[in-house]
């Protein structure tokens, strides 16, 4: 009974069965926890500060758009404790920070592309004296009116990268000849990272052009590169390190490298370490968030909510650059079908150009607007038909015989239809969904919705050269392990499941393997921590790094105990050799005797993957990973108030290497997802500042606003069939999306307003979004 | 430059006497003249509560605190909260109910928490809830956090006796949980 029950957030456990000794698949805690809960564990701005160090604040211009006429620094020159004031004239090397399109000023070169951008920076003896005299420049800006939204850019024609388009079969024409025939525009907000430990980074300067930068980022290598190449130097001289972020998201993927190339220019400028935190306000104002999306969708289905045809225009507030833009985009359109067949679809992305700060990438990396689209589809057909939406999307789910996707990829294993189906006997969908048709019928203002939506992401960087990962792995004579890997840890968990993985390879405990900070010196040329690849990528590199070394030790074993290869094991901390057992530490102790390497890199490039962008064929994805979620809401349609009442979670891992960690990304996931689909608004105003540039006015869900009532599940049988490490999926980004269900019970419960309707709910469903949409329905009803 | 002010407080047990500028912020007071990272500094304006400490028996954010507020405070951070041989119960509840992830916010809500069960011994779910809901996690979505606090609060007697030798907090009704019931604030 116990082995087999299922693992869920109120009893986490081990994976049941697991062999005695076994590393993987233990529910261990995070490889920090006791330092954090100590407050022990070092971030950027709490490393020891080398004698010196100055701080860094930026300093921008308070326009969006239009040409620098003059720029008055003196006062800030004079200013108490300045030591330099960094321009775009101070930069030895190439002014920019993009991650490939060169369109990203470090510092503005003449121009002012966003509000907020960074103009100059002040380096002071303090960061109180630096942010005091960022404030006393005089920045003359020949201002002109920028382009705020989505419908300003296209308006103007403005776009970052040009329009992308999948299509298969005739969508017009599938649509004009199905028996039931819709459109609708939605509009998808923005949001906001608020990572806790904001951008930060500590540069300090070395022998000759040396320069060593701490930062907190999900990309190490790219910050090395940006800031050598800032420097005008090479590679070789630039060590970028990061022990751990404060969060992450995406929002340091790309854009952690601005602040890194700022404290290494202001190191190199005046000879001192230097450091950069911004001030919240400044982060949220400077960095980029979420794409938001205007999207417009016509779709055709049959009498019974089936799609014969699908065809929608993705476009996206970009921002006044591409960044991850491109790849952003191409995602969402990747999941504008979420799990559902589409027989003939247009799938048309338009990358709109803003004079707003450049939106980068954020978990699901475009996936969450795709899908909702897909799920707003889902809802209009039903709610049209008067059918129950979970019928009409169980019909459209992938299956054998309707299984390729738009971009032609086949969907290979049909694990959602299981976790569908699995979840609605677990949740009491059908009774909980008659109870609330019998609620909603006494009318009233209180209105109830439930809905069960799945998941299906797609796993791989579409990018394929980022497909790949390197790790350093070290054994010591007393037996301890050192483990590094390109990949960086930001919460996630990625160091404890890399450090599962090598423990299991050596046979030895999770506590015999440490994990360090990850070092471009170490692991060089990685790519981001991103895409939800952490552990697939970093987990295998480190395998292989760990197995070379075990088989050189298992030799070395059967060349000194005359045994065969075959007859020696590692496990529980012991080497068993023949009939006898020596410590793992003893061997080590041999190995170094007997002149064997005791350190090995390893090396990974993910297969299979083959996508070729210019064709729009191949196959992106390794793998889909996938879930489900069952959300009930209850929505006062007078005052737009909602509360989750209870949310319901059946999640695939595959075969989990932390089942305790694995469940906080699903948990955070879903919350981060609520956040971004009820409460967390990003509004501009019209001169392009944005208003809401901190958590006073920026909603991020609290204790108090998330469901009490939340049952999550881990899919017992989940097993990747691709061989990916221990047969686990990847779960960073994909419960994110989970949250769409809280959408669509809203969508349910508004419905009821207008029996036959679709209410016209854009996201984020604030309660003034919700209270619109009521008005609306109840202005037609 | 302001004038320095002199402030005498007590942090985490310690005496201290420093000179600080009058506008010189408790936090950073804590971070920089002191070396306690421990206690973060997320949004700078009061409403993340990563800077969440206690001062003078109460739980207060750093970020918008003077230090020259704090003279003749006794004031506690994470740091005093229990030591690495002997962690505090609920430092203990956050490591082994996987309450954390990136650790960022762990700081301050641990401390946030301490107030909480001081005032509230035993709390309701919905005062686990509302006692907590002046602190942002990005990470968690804040169910186990929910769940050590519940049972850090279920070793009672426990949370209440490590508390008192570590901080030495200005007196209340010790151990008298229903009576301490939203009274304890001076």
């Amino acid at each position: 009974m116990k082995s087999s029950a299922p693992i869920t957030n109120s009893t986490i456990t081990d994976r049941p069965g697991l062999d005695p000794g076994a590393s993987v698949g233990l529910a261990l805690a995070h490889d920090s926890a006791a330092r954090h809960v100590q407050g022990s564990a070092a971030y950027v701005d709490d490393l020891p500060e080398p004698a010196g160090t100055l701080h860094v604040a930026p300093g921008s211009a308070g326009a969006a758009r239009g040409p620098i006429r003059s720029m008055d620094l003196d006062a800030v020159r004079a200013s108490p404790g300045v030591a330099a004031v960094l321009t775009a004239a101070d930069i030895p090397g190439e002014n920019d920070c993009s991650p490939a399109f060169g369109d990203d000023p470090i510092l503005a070169a003449g121009e002012i592309l966003f509000h907020g951008q960074v103009v100059f920076a002040v380096v002071a003896a303090t960061r109180d004296a630096a942010r005091r005299a960022a404030r006393r420049a005089r920045i003359e800006v020949a201002a002109r009116p920028p382009r705020v939204t989505v419908d300003d850019g296209l308006a103007d024609g403005a776009e970052v990268m040009p329009p992308y388009e999948f299509r298969r079969g005739a969508p017009e024409a599938a649509i004009a000849a199905a028996p039931h025939r819709l459109d609708g525009r939605v509009r998808i907000g923005g949001q906001e990272h608020f990572y806790l430990e904001g951008q930060a980074a500590l540069a300090v300067p070395g022998e000759d052009d040396e320069m060593r930068v701490h930062s907190s980022t999900q990309h190490p290598s790219e910050v090395q590169h940006l800031v050598a190449r800032m420097l005008g130097a090479p590679d070789a001289a630039v060590v970028c390190e990061c022990r751990r972020m404060g969060g992450g998201f995406g929002g340091k993927e790309s854009q952690a490298a601005q602040w890194a190339c700022l404290a290494a220019l202001a190191a190199r400028v005046t000879g001192r370490p230097a450091k950069v935190r911004l001030d919240r306000d400044d982060d949220m104002a400077m960095t980029g968030k979420r794409h938001d999306f205007r999207v417009d969708w016509r779709c055709g289905f049959d009498g019974g909510g089936v799609l014969t045809g699908v065809d929608a225009d993705l476009d996206a507030r970009c921002g006044c650059s591409a960044d991850l833009s491109p790849g952003v985009n191409d995602r969402a359109m990747f999941h504008a079908d979420n799990a559902y067949y589409y027989p003939a679809a247009r799938i048309r992305s338009r990358r709109v150009r803003t004079d707003t700060v450049s939106n980068t990438a954020f978990r699901g990396f475009g996936g969450p607007q795709g899908m909702l689209v897909a799920e707003r589809m889902m809802d209009a057909a039903a709610i049209t038909l008067g059918l129950d939406p979970l019928r009409v999307r169980k019909r459209n789910l992938y299956g054998p015989g309707r299984d390729v996707t738009p971009y032609g990829m086949r969907v290979g294993e049909h694990v959602v239809p299981r976790l569908v189906r699995e979840l609605e006997r677990t949740s009491g969908y059908a009774a909980r969904r008659r109870a609330i048709a019998r609620f909603n019928a006494r009318g009233g203002t209180l209105r109830r919705g439930i809905a069960l939506t799945p998941v299906k992401f797609g796993i791989s960087f579409t990018l394929r050269e980022l497909n790949q990962a390197g790790a350093l792995v070290h054994v010591f004579t007393d037996g301890s392990v050192q483990v590094n890997h390109g990949g960086t840890e930001m919460g996630q968990g990625l160091h404890v499941k890399v450090a599962q993985v090598v423990a299991e390879e050596f046979g030895i405990g999770v506590d015999q393997v440490r994990i360090t900070a990850t070092r471009t010196d170490k692991v060089p040329n990685a790519p981001p921590t991103a895409a939800s690849s952490g552990s697939d990528l970093n987990g295998m590199a480190a395998h292989r790094a760990a197995r070379t070394i075990r088989r050189r030790l298992a030799a070395l074993a059967a060349r000194l105990f005359q045994v065969r290869e075959a007859e020696v094991g590692f496990a529980g901390g012991r080497v068993r050799v023949g009939a006898e057992t020596i410590s793992f530490g003893e061997l080590a102790r041999l190995a170094f005797t007997e002149r064997v390497s005791l350190s090995s890199t390893g090396y990974y490039a993910t297969p299979k993957v083959s996508w070729d962008r210019d064709t729009a064929s191949g196959r992106p994805f390794l793998y889909f990973a996938g879930g489900a979620a069952c959300s009930e809401v209850a929505v006062d349609t007078e005052t737009g108030e909602m509360r989750v009442e209870r949310v319901d979670v059946l999640h695939d891992a595959g075969r989990s290497l932390n089942p305790a960690i694995d469940m906080g990304q699903i948990e955070g996931g879903f919350v981060q997802g609520m956040g971004w689909l009820t409460t967390e608004e990003l509004v501009f105003d019209e001169t392009g500042r944005l208003l809401t540039h901190a958590p006073s006015t920026y909603k991020i869900p609290t204790c108090s606003d998330v469901p009490a009532d939340f049952r999550v599940a881990l899919f017992e049988p989940g097993r990747n069939r691709e061989p990916t490490i221990h047969r686990s999926k990847a779960v960073g980004e994909p419960p994110l999306m989970l949250a769409l269900s809280v959408f669509s019970a809203i969508t349910h419960a508004l419905a009821s307003l207008s029996p036959g309707r679709v209410p016209p709910l854009d996201a984020p469903a604030t309660p003034e979004a919700i209270l619109r949409a009521a008005d609306a329905m109840r202005a037609e009803a | 430059m302001s004038e320095q002010r002199t402030i005498r407080l007590t942090v985490n047990g310690a005496s201290f006497e420093r000179e600080v500028e009058p506008r010189r912020l408790l936090a950073d007071f804590l971070r920089e003249d002191l070396g306690l990272t421990g206690t973060h500094i997320g949004c700078e304006h009061g409403v993340c509560g990563a800077c969440t400490i206690i001062l003078d028996g109460d739980s207060a954010r750093s970020c918008l605190t003077l230090a020259v507020q704090a003279d003749g405070a006794q004031v506690q951070t994470v740091e005093g909260l229990g030591t690495v041989d002997a962690l505090h119960p609920l430092q203990r509840a956050f490591r082994e109910h996987h309450a954390l992830q990136c650790g960022f916010c762990t700081p301050g809500m641990l401390m946030a928490a301490l107030d909480l069960l001081r005032k509230h011994p035993s709390p309701t779910e919905r005062e686990i809830r509302e006692g907590l809901s002046g602190n942002l996690c990005r990470c968690t979505g804040y169910e186990h956090i929910v769940r050590a606090v519940r049972t850090a609060a279920a070793a009672g007697e426990t949370v209440g006796a490590e508390t008192e030798t570590a901080s030495a907090a200005p007196p209340r009704e010790a151990g008298a949980g229903a009576q301490s019931r939203g009274s304890a604030r001076e």
